[in-house]
């Protein structure tokens, strides 16, 4: 799988700016995809291994309202809601029960949704290889700032990304129920005192995290064709990665370390090959995974508590 | 009321009862229930037996009880320390509706200093900041049932006193009616009006504070002269 557009010439600095508007808009999905891993870690401290899968399914939710015929955009905020609808009834239905069980079993819980949503996507969309067109989300032309060459799709996923992040930011710092769902998070037992519903919060939680992968699916479907079952499974890696780097429990430090792999991996992409006539020793070019684990090692043996999450001191 | 953790059971058949208005302490060692008693009455324990609060019989969920209006501070004050001091304040009006600003506007009424720091994080405040904030935050319910676990805990003799003064002046004030667990029986017994003693999960004594304060054994066991 190719997860970026390939080289195009021009001068060198605009080459390198328009590389860097590529891989944002790439880091854009992974970002999307990490906050939603951050959202439910800090909710139960559970990493969501479904996560992936359970964006890609929402992709085929979103292709398939589209081939009854809706528009782009509505089918797109269709799935958001369907999504949503679908994270809180899995929490309520499925993750509950094992709720107060060890970690593992949780995780457990969550590797064998991975493997339903895949088996279900393959079974009810029998796995074919679908695209989107014609209608993508966005107009499929560039434009030209000083020969800088940008894709309006690159910058549309862009924009919708930090729109939907201001979003979440804003419901979290200034309304009730944002605050209730923080502090749910954080303080379950204070949160039930002040008569918090936690479990309900829990179960918003991961809603929430839903319609955020569900996005970043449909814009995984639409930047990187083919809508496929496997699509996600890189970019879980890549959301990982991100979420990690940031200091998995920071949504701030999610969207930064998005961005930040995604500019990293398309760069690697594209200037493998001069790497190479400079004397680097191997072929960088299909190495984007391994690059990101070395991108994840270097910053967590220089700060092990990721880029913004905070030092947890403990006396032993 | 009984009420266990686990196999371990805590209190073997307590009965208590406040009355609107009333400072009702609770006293006794470590371990003889006393906590206890406050979380079997919001709800945070498995307990056996009923509590009737107005009227009408509680079950077991402290999201219920809050929504009644029945304000616990818990043991080690519950504060969401990440959170910013407004942000506690915000949170402890969860279940009201409405009259954010005129109900901060009486919590500062009692608490001037929380005005201008309100937005600093709830967990940088000191000891004393803390228990003050965990009863202002109660207070943000506007609660008819006071539940204070242990205010005095870890906290120096002065700063106990305001606290005290706090919560009586609060009874006097706003008819606020407290059930309070405390180990500090000198300063449990001047503020309250009726108090009980409770020893190995069990009602020992009970009765009006200021007789109780005379009482030989309680002088003996809790007040140290």
């Amino acid at each position: 799988m190719r997860l970026c557009d390939g080289r195009t010439s021009g001068t060198s600095v605009a080459e390198l700016l328009q590389q860097v508007v590529i891989g944002l808009s790439s880091g854009a999905i992974y970002a999307l995809l990490a906050l939603a891993l951050v959202l439910i870690h800090r909710a139960t401290g559970v990493v969501n291994f479904a996560q992936g899968e359970m964006a890609m399914f929402s992709a085929y939710v979103a292709w398939q309202l589209v081939q009854w015929g809706s528009p782009y955009w509505v089918a797109f905020g269709g799935t958001l809601v369907l999504s949503f609808a679908g994270g809180l009834l899995l929490q309520r239905v499925v993750m509950r029960p094992v709720e107060n069980a060890p970690v593992l079993t949780i995780v457990i819980v969550t590797l064998g949704l991975l493997l339903v949503f895949n088996g279900l996507a393959t079974w009810l969309w029998s796995g074919e290889v679908r695209t989107f067109p014609p209608n993508r989300p966005f107009p499929t032309r560039t434009f030209d700032i000083g020969g800088v060459v940008i894709n309006v799709q690159d910058l549309g996923i862009i924009a919708v990304t930090l729109f939907l992040v201001a979003g979440l930011w804003a419901f979290f710092r200034f309304t009730k129920a944002g605050l209730a769902l923080r502090a749910a998070a954080l303080y379950p037992e204070s949160s039930r005192l002040v008569g918090i519903r936690v479990g309900w919060m829990l179960g918003v939680g991961w809603g929430l995290a839903a319609a955020l992968g569900a996005v970043s699916g449909m814009f995984t479907a639409a930047a990187f064709p083919p809508l496929e079952p496997t699509m996600m499974q890189a970019v879980l890696i890549y959301a990982f990665a991100a979420a990690v780097f940031g200091g998995i429990d920071s949504p701030l430090g999610a969207v930064v370390g998005g961005l930040t792999l995604g500019v990293l991996l398309n760069l690697v992409g594209t200037y493998a090959d001069d790497l190479q006539d400079l004397g680097f020793p191997v072929d960088l070019e299909g190495l984007r995974l391994p690059v990101a684990f070395v991108f994840i090692l270097v910053l967590l043996v220089a700060r092990p508590q990721g880029l913004f999450g905070r030092a947890s001191a403990r006396r032993v | 009321m009984e009420a266990r953790y686990g196999p371990v059971q805590a209190l073997h058949g307590i009965s208590l009862t406040v009355d609107d208005g009333e400072i009702v302490a609770v006293l006794g060692a470590n371990g003889a229930g006393k906590t206890t008693t406050l979380r079997a009455v919001s709800g945070t324990v498995a307990r056996r037996g009923e509590v009737v609060f107005d009227g009408r019989r509680l079950r077991r969920s402290p999201e219920a009880a809050a929504r009644l209006g029945i304000a616990h501070v818990p043991e080690g004050r519950g504060t969401f320390s990440e959170l910013t001091l407004l942000e506690n304040l915000r949170l402890g009006a969860y279940t009201r509706g409405d009259g954010l600003e005129e109900n901060l506007e009486r919590v500062y009424g009692f608490f001037g200093w929380m005005r201008n720091r309100r937005e600093q994080p709830a967990g940088t405040l000191s000891g004393g900041e803390q228990q003050m904030l965990a009863l202002a935050r109660a207070l943000m319910s506007r609660p008819r049932l006071l539940l204070l676990d242990e205010p005095s805990l870890g906290l120096a003799p002065m700063i106990v006193r305001e606290i005290f003064g706090i919560v009586r002046r609060l009874n006097e004030e706003e008819k606020l009616t407290v059930l309070v667990v405390e180990q500090n029986a000198t300063v449990a017994l001047e503020s309250s009006s009726r108090a009980y003693v409770l020893e190995a999960g069990r009602v020992a004594l009970e009765g009006p504070s200021d007789e109780l304060a005379k009482d030989e054994a309680v002088r003996r066991s809790y007040l140290g002269y």
